[in-house]
């Protein structure tokens, strides 16, 4: 009952509407990626190379003939997962930190140094190192994602929370006997939603386009793993003859980023109790 | 040590706690907060005493910076750690069971049992006091939950029965709605509702209608003064209206710069002022005014309304005597010395003026001819 008036009211916006049903393909094709193409990711048909897209190869074949949107939608679960769990990862950790950080002052500085050092060394940078001291698998990679983008949401989650922390009903909290561990977690988390989503939907997109760089540096996944990244970095040297094969996966990244974006603004602006009237 | 007095609730006995034997509510007794700040430690609050009746209302009046709201938020222990304060003193609390306790000397899990529960509080800023993504039931049961261990509907259901109690109309509807849904009236509403939820003994207000228009603070404050006659408890009232003090509030205690003044019930502070700065403020009322020309026999004489020349000093340099004494029409050289002590001024009522001592009123004010 409660969620279709919610899910209504967030879907009112026609661009939202559309990232959803975006989205929403996205996902489907990765998981029923078995059912609807009829090809292995992996199979290889040399004779069949670099072919335009066809009736039976959708979105063409790369340079081992291997079929593209077979690729892109078993591509999809790896990518999808990595960014999932990156974005997931980093918002508990940064979370986290940012709300001690932010509410008791004496975490502040200890918490903030180690964040701003490691915000001093560029995302991809620091993710190589990572994968290089890990070794490069799946989750190696998500380990050194959540490592480059909590200290991002660190900072947001410290910055909102010392602005809520000061406001009044933090002290009426108190004032009615709630404990300090309840008062963060109860009243002052929810107050930070609205921030904390919109750095999720960010880093979802950013941990698709970081994996896909890393990838392509050959520091990412195993290259037997067709990831959305692999797959752009594996045949970039191929995009002049057959365009198809970069464009696919490319369009696949970004129609997933800004589905992902847009879809967490008009989250955001649900969640906003404040522009609730006017949605 | 369960007297039957003190442990009800009962209006009609509290009553009979006029007299001075009956255990007070709450007795503050010399109380000081100071603040370590980087110019130096600042006395916001300094040696004060009072006392507020079972079932009674007592007024803190003061200017802005005189001590009130640290004296409530140093009562209910919510300056926050890291402010680097210091306070001294005792504040005796009887509670339901008739036990008395020291607030200031509670463990902070047990001073946590009493907040919301025993000792309410209800803040200036309606429209910032009620957290933004809750529904008000949620607010109100949450205290509720908290302190009677009711289970989430019952507490909704206990939440309902406080916004009817606050005359809330749709209480069953506007229970599921967001504070930004309500006017600055029914928050002030709600907040008492949420102050009343666990049935306290003593309620803090900390200027609980400087943020509403006038019709809405009257409704408030008889909202106030009916739920006190049916619950017995007792009310702090810290306000700066004067208005509202005589009309609602039992005994006064008006504070300047950290201390208190003059202490006295309501009645005689208004008909005979000790210290001259009570006798300053009730100078500014409109009213008081009038009344003046109206005994000079100067009705419609268009004289400017009397004002308190200067400021208040500042904390970091305060006056070697009397903090009173730059601004204060009747200071003597003696004044500049010390502090004068806060002094009987006959049965209780005291003042903190060395013209107490000597004479038995302080001359009357010159009325200024504009």
């Amino acid at each position: 009952m409660k969620i279709p008036l919610t899910l209504k009211k967030l879907f009112r916006r026609r661009i939202v509407l559309a990232a959803g049903i975006c989205l929403l393909v996205v996902v489907l094709v990765a998981l029923l990626a078995n059912v609807i193409t009829g090809y292995d990711p992996n199979e290889t048909a040399v004779r069949e190379r670099l072919s335009v897209p066809t009736a039976s190869h959708l979105m063409g074949t790369d340079e081992l003939g291997r079929d593209l949107f077979a690729r892109i939608a078993f591509g999809g679960r790896y990518s999808l997962t990595i960014a999932a769990l990156t974005a997931f990862g980093a918002i508990v950790f940064g979370t986290l930190f940012g709300l001690l950080a932010g509410f008791f002052r004496r975490l502040d500085a200890p918490i903030m140094r180690v964040v701003d050092a490691m915000m001093s060394l560029p995302d991809i940078l620091l993710a190589i190192a990572l994968v290089a001291i890990l070794g490069p698998s799946m989750l190696n990679v998500v380990l050194a994602l959540v490592l480059v983008y909590s200290p991002r949401v660190a900072r947001v989650v410290r910055a909102s929370t010392l602005v809520v922390r000061e406001l009044l009903f933090v002290e009426a909290a108190r004032a009615v006997g709630v404990s300090t561990g309840r008062i963060l977690w109860r009243h002052i988390l929810p107050n930070l939603m609205s921030p904390i989503l919109v750095q999720a939907s960010f880093i979802f997109a950013y941990a698709i386009l970081a994996e896909a760089a890393l990838s392509f540096l050959g520091v990412g996944v195993p290259p037997e793993i067709p990831t959305w990244g692999t797959m752009v970095a594996g045949s970039q040297q191929y995009a002049h003859e057959a365009l198809w094969i970069v464009l696919f996966p490319g369009l696949a990244i970004i129609l997933t980023a800004l589905s992902l974006q847009l879809l967490g603004d008009g989250v955001r602006d649900l969640l906003d109790p404040r522009l609730k009237k006017s949605l | 040590m369960n007297s039957p007095i003190t442990s009800s609730n009962d209006p009609s006995t509290a009553d009979t706690a006029s007299t001075v034997s009956i255990t007070p509510r709450l007795d503050v007794r010399h109380l000081s907060t100071f603040f370590d700040t980087d110019e130096g430690l600042i006395r916001s609050v300094a040696d004060v005493s009072f006392s507020i009746r079972p079932g009674k209302t007592t007024a803190l009046v003061g200017e802005s910076g005189s001590g009130k709201s640290v004296t409530s938020l140093t009562l209910m222990r919510l300056l926050s750690r890291t402010a680097a304060t210091q306070v001294s003193g005792q504040a005796l609390f009887t509670n339901r069971a008739g036990e008395t306790l020291d607030l200031l000397a509670l463990p902070e899990p047990a001073m946590r049992r009493i907040r919301g529960n025993e000792i309410a509080m209800i803040f200036q800023e309606p429209m910032t006091s009620l957290n933004p993504v809750f529904t008000v039931g949620e607010q109100i049961a949450e205290s509720v939950r908290l302190h009677m261990g009711l289970d989430r509907s019952a507490a909704l259901a206990h939440a309902q029965r406080m916004l009817e109690l606050v005359e809330i109309p749709a209480a069953a509807q506007r229970l599921h709605e967001y504070p930004h849904q309500l006017s600055g009236g029914m928050r002030q509403r709600v907040m008492i509702a949420l102050a009343m939820a666990c049935n306290p003994t003593l309620l803090i207000a900390d200027e609980p209608t400087t943020a509403l228009d006038v019709t809405i603070q009257a409704q408030i404050l008889e909202l106030m003064r009916r739920l006190q006659a049916e619950t017995g408890m007792s009310i702090l009232f810290i306000t700066h209206n004067l208005g509202v003090v005589a009309h609602h509030a039992d005994d006064v205690a008006v504070m300047y710069a950290g201390r208190i003044v003059e202490s006295a019930p309501v009645r005689e502070l208004f008909a005979l002022p000790r210290h001259p700065y009570t006798q300053g403020l009730l100078a500014c009322l409109p009213a008081q005014q009038r009344k003046r020309e109206l005994a000079a026999g100067e009705v419609g004489a268009k004289r400017r309304l009397y004002a308190i020349r200067g400021q208040v000093s500042s904390p970091l340099a305060p006056p070697p005597g009397c903090a009173f004494e730059p601004r204060c029409d009747h200071a003597l050289a003696a004044c500049r010395e010390a502090m004068p002590a806060l002094e009987s001024a006959g049965p209780h009522r005291s003042a903190r003026c060395i013209l107490v001592r000597e004479t038995a009123t302080v001359p009357a004010l010159p009325v200024e001819t504009a």
